[in-house]
């Protein structure tokens, strides 16, 4: 029973950052229909950057929680750029042209980006500086560190501000309503552009954050770690319901916890064939049902585009 | 004064010329009507006056600068607003909140708020569906939305875009009713029409399009009498 409260708080605190970078795909894909490959390797931009500025920081002596939070404000200024460069230079020139073509354009983009970090970053394994000591707290039996309630905290207020500017500003109205008809969106006045812009902008701050707090939680980054945090968080976005951002934050947390009990249980049922480092099937088994039993989602009405 | 103006107007799909050099001007405070059958290129004049779709030729100009080629975003800030044909309700937000769209390019909130109240007295039944998603309102509801949401920018020049199309004849006539209200509120409004009469006896002026080009101009109580315009398009047999 301890193990499986333990996964759960496990399954949670991971399914929390899967929902954050969850919300990211299926945000663009609501307003353009397009499933933007490149989005994991914006989460890991934004781990990197916020590597460098806390080992850059570390050793000045400053509150472990400032140093983060700067390393965290870089990366979202670092991350939101990038994203909006993406949609200006790789998608915006094709969103007239056959839905292939910005795909490939966005896979491209996802490669160039995770090259970049191998040039910047080398292709070594980074450590992040140890700066906030993880501190365990109890609760029946199982354990939860004060680094997982961060996460857990941060995603939460995250999504909650997310929902707040969707469904309670105009600008939000506007998205929706883009998402909807860009046509007569249009003829009410609103900048196609801009809003398609502010989308991106907006995806990668929450891709930003998403990064940093991968980095915190493991404590290790990697050039290659965003296309399988990518491809897991696109699961949880089609788990969800592609589209749909509720659907994204259940997806996510749900893919989380089916990971963390997945992996916690798989020695039991396998008589340990397999062990917990088999964890990332699961997060694709899921995909794999969803598109076949349920392409739409759980909250979804729309069918998910294939690819 | 010539609020909208329409010297040479070409579309093209394609190689096929759909709109074939259109003269047409609007004064302000008018109710002007253009009617003609389906596929006579009314709504694409519409279409290219707001820049939904491109001109290849000719000028438009409204308040008297040219306006061909800019997006219609653009120009809804400067009055000129298009419902459009079908009507273009969003249909998973709420009637509330495609009357917010409606007045997206304002920003004077007391004032959106006593529009907004002008528009459910004007249509009761969306106040009753304020809540409601677009998409679960009846046809005749949804082109309420549509006309509601337009009024909501403040327009000085309003195109519709077969606004009767797919409804009852109770309805059609509310809704040529509230076409007037407006007019006489001193909105300007050019109205494509395929119900000539309703339109030519709501207008002051009329013109007539047939395959991409005008063939008829003329205020709306002589083209009511028209005999060729009675044949035609009121379904009359002259002779």
């Amino acid at each position: 029973m301890d193990i499986f409260i333990q996964q759960l708080i496990n399954g949670v605190t991971l399914g929390s950052v899967y929902a954050v970078v969850a919300l990211g795909y299926t945000m663009v894909y609501g307003i353009i229909q397009l499933i933007n490959f490149a989005h994991g390797e914006v989460v890991l931009i934004g781990a990197m950057v916020a590597f460098s500025v806390i080992t850059a920081l570390a050793p000045g002596g400053w509150p472990p929680l400032m140093v983060v939070a700067a390393g965290t404000m870089v990366a979202i200024p670092v991350c939101m750029a990038i994203g909006y460069g993406l949609e200006r230079a790789a998608y915006r020139p094709l969103r007239n042209a056959p839905r292939l073509a910005p795909l490939i354009s966005a896979i491209g983009m996802s490669i160039i980006l995770q090259h970049l970090a191998l040039l910047v970053w080398s292709r070594n394994f980074i450590a992040f500086p140890q700066i906030i000591r993880s501190e365990p707290y109890h609760i029946g039996g199982a354990i939860i560190t004060n680094v997982q309630i961060a996460i857990i905290a941060t995603s939460v207020a995250m999504m909650a501000g997310l929902a707040l500017i969707v469904y309670r500003t105009r600008l939000g109205t506007a998205m929706r309503a883009t998402a909807q008809n860009q046509h007569v969106a249009g003829l009410m006045g609103v900048d196609i552009n801009r809003i398609i812009a502010v989308t991106f902008l907006i995806a990668a701050a929450l891709a930003a954050v998403a990064g940093v707090m991968v980095g915190s939680y493991y404590g290790i980054a990697h050039y290659q770690m965003g296309s399988l945090l990518g491809l897991k968080a696109f699961s949880a976005a089609v788990l969800g319901g592609i589209g749909n951002l509720p659907g994204a934050m259940l997806g996510g947390v749900l893919l989380g916890v089916v990971e963390a009990l997945g992996a916690g249980y798989i020695g039991d049922f396998t008589d340990n064939w397999f062990g917990s480092n088999y964890q990332d099937v699961f997060a694709f088994m899921v995909l794999i049902a969803v598109l076949v039993f349920r392409p739409t989602g759980l909250l979804g009405e729309r069918v998910g585009e294939r690819t | 004064m010539k609020l909208l103006e329409i010297e040479g107007l070409e579309v093209r799909y394609g190689g096929i010329r759909a709109v074939k050099g259109v003269d047409l001007a609007v004064d302000e405070g008018e109710l002007v009507c253009l009617i003609g059958a389906n596929g006579a290129g009314k709504s694409s004049t519409l279409r290219a006056i707001v820049g939904l779709t491109r001109a290849a030729a000719g000028s438009v100009r409204y308040k008297g600068a040219e306006i061909a080629g800019r997006p219609a975003f653009e120009l809804v800030r400067e009055g000129l607003v298009m419902v459009p044909e079908g009507r273009g309700i969003f249909a998973q937000l709420t009637v509330a909140e495609n009357l917010v769209m409606g007045a997206f390019v304002r920003d004077d909130a007391a004032a959106i708020r006593k529009d907004r109240e002008r528009i459910y007295a004007l249509f009761p039944r969306l106040e009753e569906r304020h809540g409601q998603t677009g998409g679960t309102l009846s046809g005749g509801e949804q082109q309420m939305l549509a006309i509601g949401r337009a009024l909501m920018s403040r327009p000085k020049l309003l195109l519709l875009d077969e606004p009767s199309m797919g409804l009852a004849p109770l309805l059609v006539a509310k809704i040529f009713e509230i076409v007037r209200d407006i007019a006489s509120q001193g909105v300007t409004i050019l109205l494509v029409e395929q119900n000539a009469k309703l339109a030519l006896e709501a207008a002051s002026r009329g013109y007539v399009m047939e395959s991409g080009t005008i063939t008829l101009a003329d205020d709306a109580k002589k083209l009511l009498a028209d005999p060729k315009v009675r044949e035609a398009y009121l379904g009359e047999s002259v002779g």
